[in-house]
């Protein structure tokens, strides 16, 4: 299906959020590090929703809390202080993320605020251990130039990152506060964007941006995207953690059929004749149909008193099934809600009927005593009482705005480009000040002074890249969008191999190998370096490159030396490759009398496939060329 | 600075005039070309007056700065916000009575998004509707007897609280909460131990560490933790209810008399010194520490005694102490000086003599130990032992701050120099443990 985006009426804006890198977290002196091993302390806490001075509370929030959710912080002191635990005040804002935040605002032509005021803006999910997030504006009305539209950048905002999220168990959330506090830039676009490849160009111009000013931090997670979309009679919504530039247009295409599906559905709906009052909480007790299933999720529910509750979805049959976008059904939608209001593992329905063990005879008794006509579907889902009515309550609520349309609501990116439901969208922005840091005044002196010494911008760049190391533009191109540009320099000037090598190397053989599901993430800049001074110095030939990042992704501690000897890619001896070669012309005897000394190119390819990149061509070459002419006079 | 600006004064104050806004209302500021618009918001005191404080609308404060060439405009009024307070939880029926008495330190409060101002919440139906499982424990009668920083608060504060606790007593209530800013709540505890003598119920002090305008506060949970043991803990002291880690999982109750703030900002921060904490609290359930307490007795007569004497000093020894403070405070009319020691309970001999003339003049004179954890012994060094032979009172494991309340105390009932050297000593409130047990000490 082709989408003509104009005139579905696509609007998109980004989020852009880069880790920066800094010596310090945002507001204490700790390392913005992650850690893998076991944590060294843990704490636990409830976050209570705090009420406005209107009264109001956030519904979801406020729910959350009363379930009795409480969140377990995982934390080692290498990376978290009393800072981070919230038992210590905010200490001042890191003037270095401070910084790097205007000079990238600069860049994007934005105007910086003349004083910097820290707020607090309300989370409650345990993300953030205060129950809300520092951020603050630095500069404000940039506008970058995306194939000569101005795309305007409305905010560009220095916030703490939150804590990541290691594990749910039923009522406890565990979160390790790590991350909580490194410094993140944020550049708001306006909601100006109107294709998918505009967002995914967009997204990567920022980027570029961000990177040009060489103060950022690398790999997976560093960057994230979030996007909002809305259609013409859908809804806005925003996306949340798109972690790949790559997904960003594929996942708002996929947003977009979503919001048309579901307008599909309602269409359909509508046809049907189903109504708001058709959709009723009438939960019925359908345990005793299941007694002898040999569905195992059921009859393990069962096994621990758990009922199944079911609900007649009116007028649904064949809805719930209805693909909206690839692999996003509506079926699926009313299982996040279920899952977020009802904590359930997921939800059954009659549009997949018969299957997980359920039999047609259970589906026809189901039916039965929830007097389903075929045109109704029957949703059920097993858990406490309590757990199980929560979900069915949240699934007929959500099937009644299935008769309207698009409800907004807040998303998370799934890596294959798809999203999923993740909650309600929040309230008006909850911020208020964060008294605890005092505000930073810009003066014209500072502002003048970074002005003065701005990085390159991108294009400039891109000449520099193709002046100074002689890449073609495809590839000057994509190292500048790639996060290895400063090593990818660093490695030009202090090497002997040559930069467009090296530029390949970080560009096509690491997105090959990530293809490949190798974890090139792990490969570290120190492994890097090793690897091109061995190249640098004749130790091993380019053709071994791809084969060396693989072995190293997986060996962490291991130098480029270990990989070498490790793969026997180590260059063959002067003695050795005489025999290889003699062993080739022995072996090829027809072929050169066939061609005479037109036998040395394919010779060459024998030879070359055989020493795998442990010999230099132009040195095959000359002895090839010497004992060919030997052997032919 | 003006009442109708907070936050404002000299250029900013002028311009803001000039254009006739005020805090709440949306203006837009011009200045070289750039305009920039947003709600007024109230400026912090700490704030120069060349800046002016906007909400934009995606709800970020940022500051303009005033310059000549600015020009200020208002553009839309402001709407007061109009609370709407919550439909009140339905108060369960039979619970137990339980006054609320506040002199300062929010225990509950609400913010204003609008301009960033955090209100505090304390009548009984805010707190309710702030803290809503309140109305499951017991029925709330709430006090505000003043709204003052803890550092401002005197002897004369203690005074009005024991009085105000002991009418809310008479009323029969099942419990009484002190709610209390940290930083001086040992002393407040301390004296009320000794004012409050025989109690019937108990007085649970209550604080926070976290403002209760964030949602990960520890106010609600002290504050449900204390009002619970008020309506049902089997004790009738005088306890300070706090976190007892940095965990959101049990409150214990500390004795008002060995308790002292021991953190500058953790949650956990008071700590039960030379004894274990009296009681805690987990999963609803209340658990005694210690076996000898005094046991709830409705029918118990309360024996009031809020009396004390300002003229007490604090006195940390250090290196190089001038022994002309010690003369000082004896000329100033001091009638006590509690003394900081080192060690065991030390000063150096240079301050031997100018005791000797304050204890000389009447002045009662006791030793505390600035290691905060252990027990005195003066009897081990000979310094120690010229002190004692010189009259100074050792006060075995007494906190500082305690001795010190203890000692205003005393003044405030005998003028007897003699009579309050032996009060001092007697053990009154489980201030003096008679063995120092083996205890994890600091953190």
């Amino acid at each position: 299906m082709t989408v003509n985006y104009s005139k579905i009426g696509l609007k998109a804006g980004l989020e852009i959020h880069q880790q920066l890198d800094t010596r310090e977290k945002l507001f204490c002196s700790c390392e913005p590090q992650l850690f893998k091993e076991e944590p060294e302390f843990t704490f636990l806490r409830r976050l209570r929703p705090t009420q406005s001075e209107l009264g109001q509370v956030d519904p979801a929030a406020l729910f959350e809390f009363q379930k009795g959710t409480r969140i377990l912080y995982e934390a080692n002191n290498e990376t978290a202080c009393l800072v981070e635990m919230d038992e210590e005040p905010p200490h001042d804002l890191n003037r270095e993320a401070v910084e790097t935040s205007l000079i990238a605002a600069l860049m994007m032509n934005a105007k910086p605020v003349d004083e910097i005021h820290v707020m607090r803006k309300t989370v409650i999910d345990g993300s953030n251990t205060t129950g809300f997030q520092r951020t603050c504006v630095v500069a404000l009305n940039g506008e970058i130039d995306i194939k000569g539209k101005k795309v305007p950048i409305q905010h560009v905002s220095l916030e703490e990152d939150a804590a990541r999220k290691t594990g749910k168990e039923g009522q406890l959330i565990r979160y390790r506060i790590d991350r909580l506090g490194i410094p993140l830039i944020e550049v708001t676009t306006a909601p100006v964007i109107y294709s998918p490849e505009e967002a995914e160009e967009t997204a990567s111009a920022i980027g570029r941006i961000l990177r040009a000013t060489r103060r950022v931090r690398r790999g997976l997670g560093t960057i994230r995207q979030d996007l909002n979309v809305s259609i013409r009679d859908g809804a806005l919504i925003e996306i949340k953690g798109v972690q790949e530039l790559e997904l960003v247009s594929q996942v708002i295409e996929n947003e977009v059929k979503r919001q048309l599906g579901l307008l599909e559905v309602r269409d359909e709906l509508k046809k049907r004749g189903v109504k708001r009052e058709d959709i009723i909480e009438d939960f019925v007790d359908v345990t005793s149909v299941f007694k002898q299933t040999k569905c195992k999720v059921i009859a393990k529910a069962l096994k621990q008193n758990n009922p199944v509750l079911a609900v007649r979805l009116t007028g649904f049959a064949g809805l719930l099934k209805r693909e909206l976008a690839l692999g996003m059904r509506l079926g699926a939608e009313l299982a996040g809600i279920a899952r977020f209001w009802g904590r359930v593992g997921g939800i059954f329905h009659t549009d997949e009927m018969p299957a997980y063990g359920v039999t047609v005879e259970e589906v026809n008794q189901l039916g039965q005593l929830l007097k389903k006509k075929s045109m109704d579907a029957v949703v059920f889902v097993t858990d406490t009482s309590e757990n199980a009515t929560d979900a069915l309550k949240a699934v007929t609520e959500r099937a009644k705005v299935a008769l309207e349309g698009v409800p907004e609501e807040t998303r998370a990116a799934n890596p294959d480009g798809t999203t999923k439901y993740m909650r309600p969208r929040p309230g008006a922005a909850r911020m208020y000040p964060e008294t605890d840091v005092p505000p930073i005044q810009l003066t014209k002196d500072y502002l003048d002074e970074l002005r003065s010494r701005l990085p390159e911008l991108p294009e400039q760049m891109m000449k520099r890249m193709m002046a100074e190391y002689k890449l073609n533009r495809k590839l000057a191109k994509q190292i500048l969008n790639s996060e290895y540009l400063d090593l990818f320099e660093s490695l030009g000037k202090e090497t002997k191999v040559s930069p467009t090598v090296i530029a390949v190397a970080f560009t096509e053989t690491l997105k090959a190998l990530k293809r490949d599901g190798i974890n090139v993430e792990a490969i570290t800049d120190k492994q890097f370096r090793e690897l091109f001074s061995l190249v640098g110095s004749g130790k091993t030939a380019k053709e071994s490159i791809l084969e060396i990042l693989t072995w190293l992704a997986s060996h962490e501690e291991a130098t480029a030396d270990d990989a070498l000897n490790s793969l026997g890619l180590g260059m063959i001896s002067q003695k050795e490759l005489e025999k290889l070669v003699d062993d080739v012309i022995e072996k090829n005897r027809e072929l050169i009398e066939a061609r005479g000394k037109g036998a040395l190119g394919p010779l060459m390819g024998i030879i070359m496939k055989k020493a795998r990149g442990r010999v230099k061509a132009e040195v095959v070459s000359g002895i090839l060329k010497r004992r060919l002419e030997e052997s032919l006079s | 600075m003006s009442e109708e600006f907070p936050g404002y004064r000299g250029q900013a104050l002028r311009f803001l005039k000039k254009a006739g806004a005020e805090i709440g209302d949306v203006i837009r500021v011009t200045k070289d070309g750039e305009k920039w618009e947003g709600i007024l918001i109230p400026r912090s005191e700490i704030g120069d007056e060349k800046h002016i404080i906007i909400k934009l609308k995606s709800g970020y404060n940022v500051g303009v700065r005033i310059e000549s060439t600015t020009r200020i405009e208002k553009v839309g009024k402001g709407i007061k916000p109009a609370f709407t307070p919550p439909s009140l939880p339905k108060q369960k029926a039979g619970l137990p009575k339980v006054a609320i008495v506040s002199t300062g330190g929010t225990i509950a409060s609400r913010v204003d998004y609008r301009t960033g101002g955090v209100r505090p919440a304390l009548s009984a139906s805010d707190l309710y509707s702030v803290v809503p499982e309140l109305s499951e424990i017991a029925v709330v009668d709430t006090e505000i007897l003043f709204s003052v920083y803890s550092e401002n608060i005197a002897s004369k504060h203690w005074i009005e609280t024991a009085k105000t606790v002991t009418e809310h007593i008479k009323k029969g209530v099942a419990g009484i909460v002190v709610a209390h800013g940290t930083d001086t709540l040992g002393y407040t505890a301390a004296a009320l131990s000794f004012a409050l003598q025989n109690l019937p119920v108990p007085v649970i002090m209550v604080a926070s560490q976290r403002s209760a305008d964030r949602p990960s506060s520890d106010a609600a949970t002290n504050l449900l933790g204390a009002v619970k043991a008020a309506a049902a803990a089997p004790f009738a002291e005088v306890v300070v209810a706090m976190h007892e880690t940095v965990s959101d999982e049990s409150i214990v109750f500390h004795r008002g008399s060995k308790v002292r703030k021991c953190h500058t900002s953790r949650r956990d921060t008071f700590k039960s010194i030379n004894t274990s904490p009296l009681a805690r609290m987990e999963d609803d359930k209340i658990t005694m520490l210690i076996k000898s307490y005094g046991k709830r007795d409705p029918s118990r007569k309360l024996n009031l005694k809020p009396d004390f004497d300002d003229r007490v000093a604090l006195l940390k020894f250090h290196p190089d102490l001038n022994p002309q403070i010690i003369d000082w405070y004896v000329e100033k009319g001091y009638r006590g000086i509690i003394l900081e020691g080192t060690g065991l309970g030390h000063v150096g001999n240079y301050c031997f003599s100018a005791i000797q003339r304050a204890i000389e003049k009447d002045v009662v004179v006791a030793m505390t130990s600035q290691c905060i954890w252990g027990r005195l012994d003066m009897n081990v060094y000979d310094q120690g032992r010229d002190l004692l032979a010189m009259g100074v009172l050792s006060l075995e494991d007494m906190l500082p701050e305690t001795a010190l309340v203890k000692l205003m105390w005393v003044l405030g009932q005998t003028t007897n120099t003699e009579e309050a050297k032996r009060l001092l000593t007697e053990n009154i409130a489980n201030e003096i443990s008679p063995r120092t047990l083996h205890e994890k000490v600091g953190y």
